[in-house]
């Protein structure tokens, strides 16, 4: 048979096979196993069927628990079932895995290897969550690349119907599933040859059914439970035979030979490493190196990690082997060993204790951890192994990769060797930018070359970690041979710079071999560019003797339509200069591939990139190296007066330096300083708002709607400004409340992202030329400086006094301090807004329980972090459990709390007569409903403070106690924030439980109506015809009405806002939300950039939603009062239709495009859902309702209707 | 006494002169049943427009790009389509369902400012089964270096390319500001017009004191704007003969508005405006009215009546970007939609069947 080539990464590879093998796919979001769950239900709405003729029913569940849920529902009535996970996903799924495999039911789970959260979340890839799956029994099998993702994701689920066991089938994450390689892909005749009908139908024989019914799932008691489990040993005991005759029926009919284990290296070994997963790659490499150079050493890579294949290791190792050293990707702090490392010894004892044992002497064997969280795997790293194994006492135990300065377990780097790369073989790095297109364009080239030549390509891509201006990096490689080196690019053959900014900031030539081409993109053309780059540069082209081009890509791709997206521009460049193709011939290809890729978005789209590249190779020119001239100087990464562990260790990180970072250097617990966004000063804007005070109303909404809090407004005494620089620029500030005062308006140059949303909502506009308004958009060059210097003396004028504004007003919240600031959330972000004003209106006085997702991400995704403090040192402290449990942490922050404010109080009683009456009376007696009142307790407490370190005597101990807690004597509120993810379904059940418990915290939902941060798919937030993964023919059903389900409790605050549709009556939520002494929930509108929406405008997508009453404002507001009214509808009438809204949101208008007559009947159901809600809200304006309650005269319980500032809304003065 | 509605237009033979032109209503299958049934003698579905096809592939485009491949954790934010259907293959499939289901003749309609390869719709609809196609041409004359001559021979070369690529009527709607209008429609017909509707009404953009922003208005149509038309198709009417055909289109309200396009030398007259405004059923009032009033004054026929009082003159431009005259296009809502309980719309009528 001709076999296939095709260009794949690792997810699809695995996906292929487990759609076409399946009949029922229960899926849930994970990164990074995303994609594969995204291919099937993209094949399923497009009807692809499977081996049977069947189109698989995938289905979105709540939670990977409820994956495997259903997933053991569908196997019990006989359906062939797969899903796909990973990490924290995996181990939700355990409890289920242990059924299933107890009841030797076939399924197979495929995994995207990665890490478990413990210290910190890590997306990356290793080994610790299967590690974690290793007790429930499945049979794992571990994929060491895309070509073995594809075959094993076959073999497992052949053996599996086989053998009864179910198999986890895992592969690392990322480094395998998201890398692409060129791979023979199996036919369905491959499939259909090795899942064979009689394994299916027997398997459908063991399904329940009334026609035969049976009963499994039985409690049994302690006389039988034992016995029965081991009834299904000889199921375990036959699953290697299994594996391997599978394998050997796979070699039959592709040549591709696999053994549970594989022994590779020299006959003679006396030196062994043993691996499982894509290391291998880089270990065979090292072998191969060594053995060519006479050394005795081999490697032995373990496929079937499980049942353990001890006889076949210990079997296909040479009888010369003397010592080994076993490599595991995961750490299990207090075992003797990591896993692999505990079984080899083991097989090794249980081999030696035969009668003719298989070694003269048993091989020493020692263990070593490596590759955490994705850390490289080089040859660089693996030889030292090799040389450790041959000293007289090695370390028993290990680590690579790093450089541990404390336990002292690494071993070093040889960084001086490397394998001979193959001959005809080119390297190539790419730098560019996440929004100018640079990887999609190298996945093409690698798809381009990888399937129309006879070269093997690979290609992976490294992300940063923001979500606005984020930098990539794209590793290539192209040759004669299977490229199997699982590691980064290291020295390459051709390096391209798609940003001309990147460089000084980002090591670029670093990684270009002597003699390399270099293609960059620079405004400057090649008689100019010189000066431009910066002297680090100039020495490293002259050093390496660089082949140096230039191209003005931007402007190439702006004369052919295609904005910044300088793609496929810079693709043809790249073929010219790197050879790999013939010039003509490339060009044709890169069209063909353009054609294909873009005929179903229309031929405009088609058109404009050809245009790009028939201009792009003209316009390359070649660049004549001169002399170093430094004229460019370079800026240091942090400012010279950043804290010590930001000079020290997070300006590291910003380098792209962390990898070589100590131990020592690192936090033990996962501690983090606050407030280090600050310091990095990424300058990613083109354009910037520049404000024009002559127009300037004094509104407020351009600070309010920043998602990166980089429009700051600030009022202060006209002193204040006695020492600014000329040009400064203030106004007048606007206010009955505040007299002789100024106002300013700054942004910050370097820090914003140029997202334009602050325009987009600003009131005021010029009286002579109406698009001018208070706040415009210009370009950044001729601005940077000037607002630079503005910026740092708008940071020396000192906050206002928080008292003197009221804070229920838009005005009066924003010119109070934000302690979030700069994150890294997408430019037009909906969602950071409303962190950024709970952090105005209580940050010095919260703890924050965050869910994982976009918030968390944004919030605390190193290198730097936003949260931040004020003055005083006061902010927000924060942290993050997991996905599934937000507000069951938050609500532990609450107990806590309550717990350690009433010890505090009792102490207080018990030491008042040694501290005094007024002192202790005045803090137990404290009322602390206003911001005044909490400013006075916390000079109480202050007082205390000091009181209590000059108590001595028998209340000492006492006193040690209270001033531990002294601080929570002050008003603190819990604030659970996270999206809809979490709060409609994963962790909805544990927001339902902290609804219902009747504590004081305040749940903010963050509702983008899909899973954001893994990439856009449907929650059952999603409304109906929307267009999410997970829902790619639109969802059906309605979005839950979450609101309704915390209001049934009666005395839950809820509240739904919007605000760029009213920002006021969002302000005046969160004040009640705080205020409210029991749960509140308040339901904001986030504006997403999966909505596939022009993000500058933002804020008009949320006024639209309101107006359209797609989105109702409302609050609810339990009241004990007998004929109170609890539901207050804040927003109008509708006066659009919802068609109107949604025709301007891609999310619901490609439906339209792809579904026609589906959107039409989502479309007027969608109105018929928002007219029915509408209609039900307005007779719960009506509704008079009263908490059950009894009187007592507490205040402390009452609704508090008043601002926290004690100030009274002005709608709400005469009851209105 | 029997009266005698029937009328040829573009060489099809229609059972009344009264048309149902461009509008929301045409284009949905199922109110453009309710428009047949009410009486209409033809339909014209809404404009194909030139840009709405490539703004929506780009637009699409650009937000189907938008944040890939920027964070590790999500790729992309959509999830991958096979098959999109573009504004073209919609509107196609929207005329194949009526063309389906009419009995009366349904006649396309293309919007165009420039001939380019846009120009193969014209022989897709055709493919597509209309009996007939409009071209409707639509620019602001606001190149101050553009002489008339100049924009004359480019919209002449489009309706030559649109002539060339269908063999189906073409009829072209054209609007009233042509330096000389009456050689410039000669032209026309003699390029391959088969007839011409008069005039395309250009939605003007206003200014909202509130927002100071400039926005799209619709305004439907008010009975005194159809004295342009009447003018000039009386003056047409000898000069182009009884060959070619001719269509009153803006400001037809009523039965005597009709009569008056057909006594000019009209061969049909268009109605978007009152039907919009009365919906759907208003066709047949209209029919009624133009039946009573022939009956009292003892006409025979249309063709009795055709021509019989005929003369000339012209007003009005268009100051905006075409975006926004789609959007006033599509502000108004297909009636379907509305629910007898939607407080999100004016209830101005309701579907009846």
């Amino acid at each position: 048979m001709d076999r296939r080539y095709e260009c794949l990464d690792g997810n699809e590879a695995a996906a292929r096979v487990a759609f076409a093998v399946s009949e029922v796919i229960p899926i849930y979001p994970i990164t990074p196993a995303s994609p594969m769950a995204e291919h099937c239900d993209d094949w399923a709405a497009a009807q692809r069927p499977n081996l049977w003729g069947k189109v698989p029913d995938v289905v979105e569940m709540q939670s990977e628990a409820g994956v495997a849920g259903a997933l053991h529902g569908a196997l019990q009535k006989g359906a062939l079932g797969t899903t796909f996970t990973s990490s924290q996903g995996l181990l939700l799924m355990v409890p289920n895995m242990f059924k299933i495999c107890g009841e030797l039911t076939p399924t197979v789970i495929h995994v995207a290897a990665r890490t478990v959260a413990t210290h910190a979340l890590s997306i990356f890839g290793d080994h610790s969550d299967v590690m974690h799956a290793r007790t429930t029994g499945w049979a794992m099998l571990a994929a060491g690349s895309v070509q073995e993702a594809h075959d094993f994701a076959l073999v497992a689920h052949a053996a599996t119907l086989r053998a009864r066991v179910p198999f986890v089938h895992f592969f690392d994450g990322f480094r395998t599933s998201h890398e692409i390689n060129k791979i023979l892909v199996l036919e369905e005749d491959d499939l259909r040859a090795l899942i064979r009908d009689d394994d299916v139908v027997a398997f459908r024989g063991r399904a329940m059914t009334p026609d035969a019914p049976v009963v499994r799932g039985t409690a049994q008691n302690p006389d039988v439970f034992f016995q029965a489990r081991e009834a299904s040993n000889p199921f375990h005991l036959a699953v290697a035979g299994i594996v391997q005759q599978v394998m050997d029926e796979l070699a039959a009919r592709t040549g591709r030979q696999y053994g549970l284990v594989d022994y590779h290296g020299a006959p003679d070994a006396d030196r062994v490493v043993i691996v499982m997963g894509s290391a291998n790659g880089a270990v065979e490499e090292t072998v191969d190196t060594l053995v060519a150079e006479g050394e005795r050493v081999g490697m032995l890579r373990v496929r079937l990690f499980q049942p353990f294949p001890a006889d076949q290791i210990v079997a296909a190792l040479p009888s010369t082997v003397r010592a080994v050293a076993v490599l595991d990707r995961t750490k299990e702090p207090g075992a003797v060993g990591e896993p692999l490392y505990l079984e080899v010894v083991a097989a090794f004892a249980e081999a030696m204790d035969r009668e003719e044992p298989p070694f003269a002497a048993v091989p020493r064997v020692i263990g070593g951890r490596y590759g955490l969280s994705s850390k490289e795997m080089t040859p660089s790293m693996i030889k030292p192994i090799f040389e450790e194994l041959a000293a007289t006492r090695p370390k028993r135990h290990f680590t690579i990769g790093i450089y541990d300065d404390v336990t002292h377990l690494s071993l070093p780097i040889d960084t001086e060797f490397r394998p001979p790369r193959p001959v005809g073989e080119v390297q190539a790095i790419f730098f560019g930018l996440g929004s100018d297109g640079t990887v999609g364009a190298n996945k093409a080239s690698v798809k381009i070359i990888g399937e129309s030549t006879d070269l093997f390509a690979q290609g992976y891509f490294v992300y940063d970690s923001k979500k606005s201006g984020s930098v990539t990096v794209s590793h290539l490689r192209f040759g004669p041979e299977p490229i199997r080196s699982t590691y980064l690019v290291e020295a390459a053959d051709f390096v391209a710079c798609h940003q001309f900014g990147l460089l000084g900031k980002t090591k670029v030539l670093e990684y270009a071999k002597h003699g390399a081409t270099f293609l960059l993109n620079s405004p400057f053309g090649p008689d100019d560019v010189w000066k431009h780059l910066p002297g680090g540069v100039q020495q490293l082209l002259v050093d390496k003797a660089i082949d140096f081009w230039v191209i003005d890509a931007l402007a190439v791709a702006d004369e052919a339509g295609m904005g910044s997206r300088i793609n496929t521009v810079m693709q043809p460049c790249f073929f010219q200069l790197a050879g790999i193709l013939p010039a003509d011939e490339a060009i044709t290809r890169i069209k063909g591939f353009v054609e294909t890729t873009y005929a179903k978005r229309g031929e405009a789209i088609i058109a404009r990139n050809f245009a790009a590249i028939d201009r792009s190779l003209e316009r390359l020119a070649h660049v004549p190296l001169r002399g170093v001239t430094n004229s460019v100087p370079t800026t240091p990464p942090v400012p010279d007066d950043a804290p010590d562990f930001v000079a020290r260790i997070t300006s590291r990180l910003m380098a792209g330096e962390g990898d070589q970072l100590p131990v020592s250097a690192l936090p033990v617990d996962g501690t983090f300083p606050m407030g280090t966004t600050k310091y990095e000063k990424r300058a990613i804007a083109q354009m910037i708002p520049i404000w024009d005070p002559a127009i300037c109303i004094d509104c407020g909404k351009c600070v309010m709607v920043c998602p990166h809090a980089t429009i700051r407004m600030k009022v202060f005494p006209t002193s204040a400004i006695d020492a600014a620089p000329a040009g400064f620029l203030h106004k007048e500030f606007r206010s009955r409340e505040l007299l002789d005062h100024r106002l300013t308006i700054q942004v910050a140059p370097d820090d914003c992202t140029g997202c334009g949303v602050c325009v987009d909502v600003c009131p005021a506009k010029s009286k002579t030329e109406v698009r001018h308004k208070a706040i415009n958009m210009e370009p950044v060059a001729p601005h940077r400086d000037v607002e630079r210097g503005r910026w740092d003396f708008f940071q020396s004028i000192p906050m206002l006094d928080r008292s003197l504004l009221p804070h229920d007003s838009v005005k009066g919240s924003q010119v109070l301090e934000p302690l979030f600031e700069f994150s890294g959330a997408c430019g037009g972000c909906g969602e950071t807004p409303y962190i950024r004003l709970v952090s105005q209106l209580f940050g010095d006085r919260i703890i924050v329980a965050n869910a994982t997702g976009c918030s968390s991400i944004y919030g605390a995704n190193l290198p730097t972090t936003p949260w931040t403090v004020n003055a005083a040192g006061r902010g927000p402290a924060w942290s993050n459990s997991l996905f599934e449990d937000n507000a069951e942490f938050g609500l532990g922050m609450r107990l806590a709390l309550d717990a350690q404010t009433d010890h505090a109080r009792r102490l207080l009683e018990r030491l008042a007569p040694a501290l005094g009456d007024e002192l202790a009376g005045g803090l137990l007696g404290a009322v602390q409903d206003t911001e005044p009142e909490i400013a006075l307790q916390r000079e109480r407490v202050r007082r205390l403070r000091e009181a209590l370190a000059h108590l001595e005597g028998p209340s000492s101990s006492d006193a040690r106690h209270l001033l531990a807690l002294a601080g929570d004597l002050v008003r603190q509120g819990v604030w659970i924030i996270g999206g809809d993810g979490w709060a409609y379904d994963i962790g909805f059940g544990g927001l339902d439980q902290v609804l219902s418990s009747g504590r004081n915290v305040n749940i903010l939902v963050l509702d983008t109506e899909v899973y954001s941060n893994t990439g856009g798919q449907a929650s059952k937030a999603t409304p109906r015809g929307a267009v999410a993964k997970f829902a790619a023919a639109g969802k059906g059903t309605a979005k839950k009405d979450l609101g309704a389900i915390a209001r049934a409790y009666g005395n839950v605050y809820v509240a739904q806002v919007s605000m760029g549709a009213n920002d006021l009556q969002t302000t005046k939520a969160l004040l009640e939300a705080d205020a409210w002494p029991g749960p509140s929930l308040v339901i904001a509108y986030s504006s997403c950039i999966a909505h596939g929406i022009d993000m500058s405008k933002s804020m008009t997508h949320q006024k639209d939603a309101v107006k359209s009453g797609y989105w109702p404002l409302y609050r609810f507001q339990p009241s004990e009062i007998e004929d109170g009214r609890p539901f207050r509808l804040d927003s109008p009438a509708p006066s659009i239709p919802i068609a109107d809204f949604v025709a301007t949101e891609t999310r619901f208008a490609v439906l339209q495009r792809t579904h026609p007559e589906r959107a039409v009947e989502l479309a007027a159901l969608a109105q018929a859902d928002a007219d029915e809600r509408w209609r039900y809200y307005e007779q719960l304006a009506n509704i008079e309702r009263t908490v059950p309650h009894v009187h007592r005269p507490d205040p402390a319980i009452l609704p508090d209707v008043e601002s926290d500032a004690g100030y009274r809304y002005d709608s709400e003065q005469d009851g209105a | 006494m029997t009266v005698d509605l029937s009328t040829r237009y573009l060489g099809l033979q229609l059972r009344s002169p009264i048309v149902a032109s461009a509008s929301p209503l045409n284009g949905d299958p199922v109110t453009a049943k309710l428009v047949e049934r009410a009486g209409a003698a033809a339909i014209v579905l809404p404009s194909l427009f030139e840009e709405e096809i490539l703004a929506e592939e780009i637009e699409l485009n650009r937000a189907l790009e938008q944040g890939t491949e920027h964070f590790a954790e999500a790729l992309d934010y959509f999830p991958a389509v096979d098959a999109f259907v573009g504004a073209a293959e919609r509107y196609l499939d929207g005329l194949e369902r009526i063309t389906a289901q009419s009995t009366v003749p349904v006649i396309a309609s293309l919007n165009a400012t420039s001939a380019g390869g846009w120009v193969r719709y014209a022989r897709l609809i055709q493919d597509a089964g209309a009996d007939a196609l409009e071209l409707n041409l639509y620019h602001v004359a606001a190149d101050p270096r553009r002489t008339a001559g100049e924009m004359d021979a480019a919209d002449l070369e489009l309706i030559a390319a649109v002539r060339a690529s269908v063999t189906i009527p073409l009829a072209i709607k054209l609007s009233p500001y042509y330096s000389a209008f009456a050689n410039f429609s000669r032209a026309a017909v003699e390029g391959g017009a088969d007839g011409l509707v008069l005039f395309n009404r250009f939605y003007q953009p206003d200014v909202d004191l509130d927002t100071l922003d400039v926005v799209p208005r619709l305004e439907l149509s008010q009975p005194w704007e159809m004295r342009l038309p009447l003018r000039w198709i009386a003056i047409l009417r000898p000069q182009l003969g009884p060959d070619v055909s001719l269509a009153v289109s803006s400001g037809v309200h009523t039965g005597t508005d009709v009569v008056k396009g057909l006594m000019v030398g009209a061969n049909v007259v268009m109605m978007t405006s009152a039907l919009l405004r009365h919906g759907p059923k208003h066709v047949a009032t209209v029919e009624a009215e133009l039946r009573a009033w022939m009956a009292d004054r003892e006409y025979e026929s249309v063709e009795q009546l055709r021509g019989s009082a005929s003369q000339a003159t012209a007003a009005d431009p268009s100051a905006f970007e075409r975006a926004n005259y789609m959007q006033a296009l599509r502000s108004w809502i297909a009636p379907r939609e509305l629910t007898p309980t939607s407080p999100s719309r004016p209830a101005k009528w309701r579907p009846e069947n």
